[in-house]
């Protein structure tokens, strides 16, 4: 910590050798500059998958066929999923784990920034792919992100064979993007920075590597067989060839259930370092919580057929996947006791990543009530594929993972820019964005209750009051994530107060020793850590 | 001052909730999950409650302490921060405490669920198949079976005509049941996976092609319920509504033998149609009519189809080539592809109209007719 | 800056890409998996598909267990398929024979594959099937006719809750390996 002035200098001295312009962007491996690319895109698939809500809310607004084909969309729910999935959330933690986490432990930079130069750079190519593959004619993917089989395999149309390799690019990325998380905690730590040091941040960004290491080759595995299935007639999920269609669901969900802690773990370790700064006290329970994280992560490989009660599983799997699913609540709910016990006798300041974070505590919260109802197997046969499940995920991703990703830029955005970002703004955004957002999924939990199937362009009449004011609560949301865009072209453009290095009067931990902004090379000389 | 403002409060809640009652009499809406009409029904509904309201007491107990230590324990009132940052025996009780609570929650469920898997002894068997998009009901123990499709009128669907009550949860031939005896549900599917909801009955199980689902239900009232398919299947997976009568086992078996009588008749007048020829007219008429109903969903009222999907007719080799070609794939469907096989859900009669209208409009012009003999003649193998 | 570093960085790269490859492995390893799994716990009601030995097993009298037979073709299968006895009893141990009609109606040759499902699929454990058309596909002449033996017996250690269940075949056109087996 002694080096922050020699770094400066370094920063100086390096900074001669980067290229200028696209260069820089297209040649960089440098963990902040691959960070920022990270975020950016992140964004830009919100905004796009957002766009694709949009289309969706608006032909929901009134019953009957308005605006778009059943057909058109169906791509537009399976596409607003796999973008929002695998190219707004995942990318987005992995723009964070990018920039922070080697800040967090004292490391120069990643463990391999050419892969992990190449790990950013293959993603837009493989979202071109999905989404040119809209324009096809037939149309992209039109079979839910879930991509079902015998769906998704015989009865799909050609461009099938693009959302796989599509799906195949997306999972080599975050696979070596995880990789990289992995080698950089584990080798390049600063003297004294012992696991049970770590920031939880980093830890849950560790578990969550190795969860995306395990399960994202076995998303790869289904993703071929669909190819294989539909191309070259194989009959895995094919019962005429001996084959299983519900065995895709159980090899899907294997992936599929670990891929949702992998989009929250992350969010619990944001919050776990907001929450602490603006109480002004320790987070409580330190060792639960990594002990939390970790056996969320193990029960998660547990818990898969917990989507597929519906498939007629014997009584017996269905005991033991509601059991299981139901013991996940523990840990899950220690966090949110921690973080309660960390505010407690705190001395309190609301700053906009705070009000985030509790938003995030309470609205996630609510995804969890929603999910333990969900765990319990006679009541899912009626909660099953309706509005119900559409309200607890995105409870869950988007006042939950959403929410974080938002609390994460808040409060680190003055640390990557060195100017207080328009606080006015942010809070016009945090407020705008909570109204609507539970105008938007609140009353989707009473439309699934009352028995609205999810994926369906049309509906009976009974429905229709709550799905518009459901479209009117989607459209402010969408609308308000624009605030959010000016608020960041804004800090781009670094206009605003030039803040300490601390920031938040708060603020504990190696990120806030180097200055504001944050020099392009830091702790090249590893700092010490008592 | 206070007091004055909580009253006012209350006044508008009151008036909110009264609005609300009062528009529960007209459409609106049912805001909570259904008790259903059956005794499983029920108890999925008190489980339902009993999980929520536990749901409920958390949240208050936790977000009010979270409450009040916002409003406590703020900079602003002049807090100074604690240090204490672990405490194991709090730590403790709040795992144990929830461990507890979902034993209490695990037990009644796991009742209701034994109860749910036990199809055995049943009274009446039905075979339900679903395909895109429709569904199929066979009576295992009569020689009854029937296609059930949507009945509201595309015009609806389209705006074009006011939407009527029952809009998109109506079906030409409902399933009908007996009250008071264990009906069994056989359930499987010819292409996609379906999946076969009756909200009033809590039955939701999964029609996976190739394998059969079993669920029951014993409905305690007579009545008309409905319900939908609950697993994306495709394009027209919103329009596939399930619409089930429970009649009083007399008047059920009424309704069977009726049924049966007619299933009788029809193949009886089928075979008398075997001898006629219908004129070119006719056949087109007719044939247009069974087009727009059974195969415009797909191949669209123009013969186009949707490039890439659904081949087109217009031009088409099979619509303009072999009839004996064009009549098998009518009758028995191309297995791998979302082409069904139509000889068991249309009569001879409309077959063969089908058949000749799709050689015959949007310029195929083969002047060919096809006659129920022909469409036989391929049935039969002759 | 690293560089130091490297070595060991390339140890901890190896082994994570090891479990990469091993994972990836493993997704196609739940196939045979998920067969072994169902074959133990029945959980997908598929039947045994080659023939049981009959082992000279005690007939349990003292129990009944209905069998319910059902036949459907799926689309693109122009056969007509039916079982000629709808539901039968017997007693667990005892060898049982039931007999499916064939016809393939249609003015071409076609091969057939049924595909035998039981549900509930804890059954399927304990039937025992040691004949049975389904175990190999059925070649019919345009015009030809079939009858198709079933031979099976259950096992007597089947669970006293279980005393009526549901086998079902589907009948598929695998002519000239439109479907290839896996």
């Amino acid at each position: 910590m002694s080096s922050a002035a020699e770094q400066v200098h370094h920063d100086e001295h390096h900074d001669h050798h980067a290229p200028s312009g696209i260069k820089r962007w297209l040649y960089t491996t440098n963990h902040k500059d691959i960070g920022t690319l990270y975020l950016w895109f992140a964004f830009i698939m919100f905004l796009t998958g957002g766009a694709m809500a949009m289309v969706i809310r608006a032909e929901l607004f009134e019953p009957g066929l308005q605006i778009v084909e059943p057909n058109f969309f169906n791509q537009m729910t399976t596409v607003h999923g796999l973008i929002m999935v695998f190219g707004a959330v995942m990318p987005a933690f992995t723009g964070l784990a990018n920039w922070m986490v080697p800040m967090m432990i004292g490391a120069p930079d990643m463990a391999l920034p050419r892969m992990n130069n190449w790990s950013f750079w293959i993603l837009p190519f493989a979202f071109l792919i999905l989404l040119s593959s809209l324009f096809l004619e037939g149309g992209g993917p039109n079979f839910g992100w879930t991509f079902y089989a015998p769906l998704s395999t015989t009865y799909s149309n050609d461009s099938t064979a693009l959302f796989v390799f599509s799906v195949h690019i997306m999972g080599a990325s975050s696979i070596m993007g995880a990789i990289n998380v992995i080698v950089t905690i584990f080798n390049m730590r600063a003297p004294g920075m012992t696991f049970m040091k770590m920031p939880l941040f980093v830890w849950t960004w560790l578990i969550t590597a190795f969860l995306l290491i395990a399960v994202m080759p076995v998303l790869a595995g289904a993703v071929t067989m669909v190819l294989t299935d539909k191309f070259f007639g194989t009959s895995f999920f094919n019962a005429a060839g001996g084959g299983d269609p519900v065995m895709f669901q159980h090899i899907f969900w294997f992936f599929g259930h670990p891929e949702v802690y992998i989009m929250i773990l992350p969010a619990f370790g944001i919050i776990s370092q907001i929450v602490p700064t603006f109480a002004r006290k320790p987070l409580f329970g330190y060792a639960s919580m990594v002990y939390a994280t970790a056996s969320i992560a193990l029960l998660s490989f547990i818990v898969w057929a917990h989507h597929m009660f519906t498939t007629g599983m014997p009584l017996f799997a269905e005991m033991f996947f509601m059991i299981a699913t139901m013991l996940i609540s523990v840990p899950t709910g220690v966090k949110v006791f921690n973080w309660v016990a960390t505010m407690w006798r705190g001395s309190l300041t609301f700053e906009v990543p705070m009000m985030f974070a509790l938003a995030f505590i309470v609205l996630f919260t609510i995804g969890g009530f929603s999910g333990l109802m969900l765990a319990i197997t006679p009541v899912d046969f009626q909660y099953h594929d309706t509005y119900f499940v559409v309200a607890h995920f995105h409870y869950v991703l988007v006042t939950g993972a959403i929410f974080s990703i938002m609390a994460a830029a808040y409060y680190w955005l003055p640390k990557w820019t060195g100017k207080m970002y328009d606080v006015t703004l942010a809070k016009w955004h945090f407020w705008c964005s909570l109204i609507s957002v539970n105008l938007l999924f609140f009353p989707m939990h009473f439309v699934g209750l009352a028995g609205m199937p999810r994926r369906i362009p049309d509906y009976s009449l009974q429905f229709a009051d709550f799905n518009k004011w459901i479209s009117i609560g989607g459209f402010a949301f969408g609308l308000s994530q624009l605030i959010f865009l000016a608020l960041l072209i804004k800090a781009c453009k670094k206009q605003g107060e030039p803040v300490s290095a601390r920031v938040w009067e708060g603020a504990e931990g190696l990120e806030w020793e180097v200055p504001s902004p944050a020099p392009y090379h830091t702790f090249e000389t590893p700092p010490v850590v008592k | 001052m206070k007091k004055g403002v909580l009253k006012r409060a209350m006044a508008v809640l009151a008036l909110l909730s009264a609005s609300a009652l009062a528009e529960s009499n007209g459409e609106s809406m049912r805001l909570n999950l259904t008790k259903g009409v059956t005794d499983i029904s029920q108890q999925v509904y008190d489980l339902h409650m009993t999980i929520f309201m536990i749901c409920v007491v958390i949240g208050v107990v936790v977000f009010g302490a979270m409450f009040i230590s916002m409003y406590l324990h703020r900079k602003s009132r002049g807090a100074k921060p604690a240090n204490f940052h672990e405490s194991t025996k709090v730590e403790i009780v709040w795992t144990v405490i929830p461990f507890l609570i979902l034993i209490g929650i695990a037990i009644p469920a796991a009742k209701t669920l034994i109860a749910m898997e036990d199809p055995s002894n049943p009274d009446v068997t039905v075979l339900v198949t679903g395909s895109q998009w429709k569904w199929h009901y066979k009576y295992m123990d009569n020689d009854v079976e029937y296609y059930s499709v949507l009945a509201t009128q595309p015009e609806q669907i389209h705006n074009k005509f006011e939407k009527q009550q029952n809009y998109l949860l109506e079906v030409d031939r409902p399933l009908v049941i007996p009250t008071g005896q264990k009906v069994r549900f056989l359930i499987t599917s010819d292409d996609v996976i379906h999946s076969w909801w009756m909200p009033a009955f809590a039955v939701k199980k999964d029609a996976n092609p190739g394998f059969i689902n079993e669920a029951w239900t014993r409905v305690n009232e007579p009545g008309i319920y409905r319900g939908q398919c609950a697993e994306l299947c495709g394009k027209d997976h919103g329009f596939m509504p399930i619409v089930v009568i429970a009649k009083e086992p007399a008047d059920y078996q009424n309704w069977v033998d009726e049924q049966a009588e007619i299933q009788r008749k029809a193949k009886e007048e089928e075979q008398k149609l075997l001898a006629m020829n219908m004129s070119m007219e006719e056949l087109m008429e007719n044939g247009q009519k069974v087009y727009q109903s059974t195969c415009a969903a797909c191949h669209q009222g123009n013969g186009e189809g949707l490039p890439g999907i659904f081949p087109a007719l217009k031009n088409s080799p099979v619509a303009t080539g072999d009839v004996k070609h064009h009549i098998d794939v009518v009758v028995h469907g191309v297995s791998g592809t979302a082409m069904q096989a139509f000889g068991k859900q249309l009569s001879l009669k409309d077959l063969a109209s089908v058949i000749t209208y799709e050689r015959n409009a949007w310029g195929n012009s083969t002047g060919e007719t096809v006659q129920a003999k022909d469409v036989n003649a391929v049935i039969k193998g002759q | 800056m690293s560089n130091h570093t490297s070595p060991q960085h390339n140890k901890t790269v190896f082994k994570l890409l090891l479990v990469v490859v091993g994972m990836f492995g493993f997704g196609f390893l739940l196939v045979p998996l998920y067969d072994v799994f169902c074959d133990i716990t029945g959980i997908n009601g598929k039947t045994n598909d080659t023939a049981a030995a009959y082992q000279h097993v005690e007939i349990d009298t003292s129990r009944l267990i209905t069998v319910e037979f059902i036949t459907r073709t799926n689309t693109g299968m122009p056969w007509v398929f039916r079982s000629e006895t709808k539901k039968i009893q017997v007693h667990p141990g005892e060898l049982k024979e039931v007999d499916f009609y064939a016809h393939n109606p249609a003015s071409y040759d076609i091969v057939g594959q049924a595909v035998p499902s039981v549900s509930p699929g804890l059954a399927s454990l304990y039937l025992n099937k040691t004949e049975c058309f389904c175990f190999e596909q059925q070649p019919l002449k345009a015009g030809e006719e079939a009858r198709m033996p079933m031979r099976f017996y259950i096992d007597p250690q089947i669970p006293e809750d279980i005393n009526y269940f549901t086998l079902s075949y589907t009948l598929y056109d695998v002519t000239s390996n439109k479907v290839a087996m896996r």
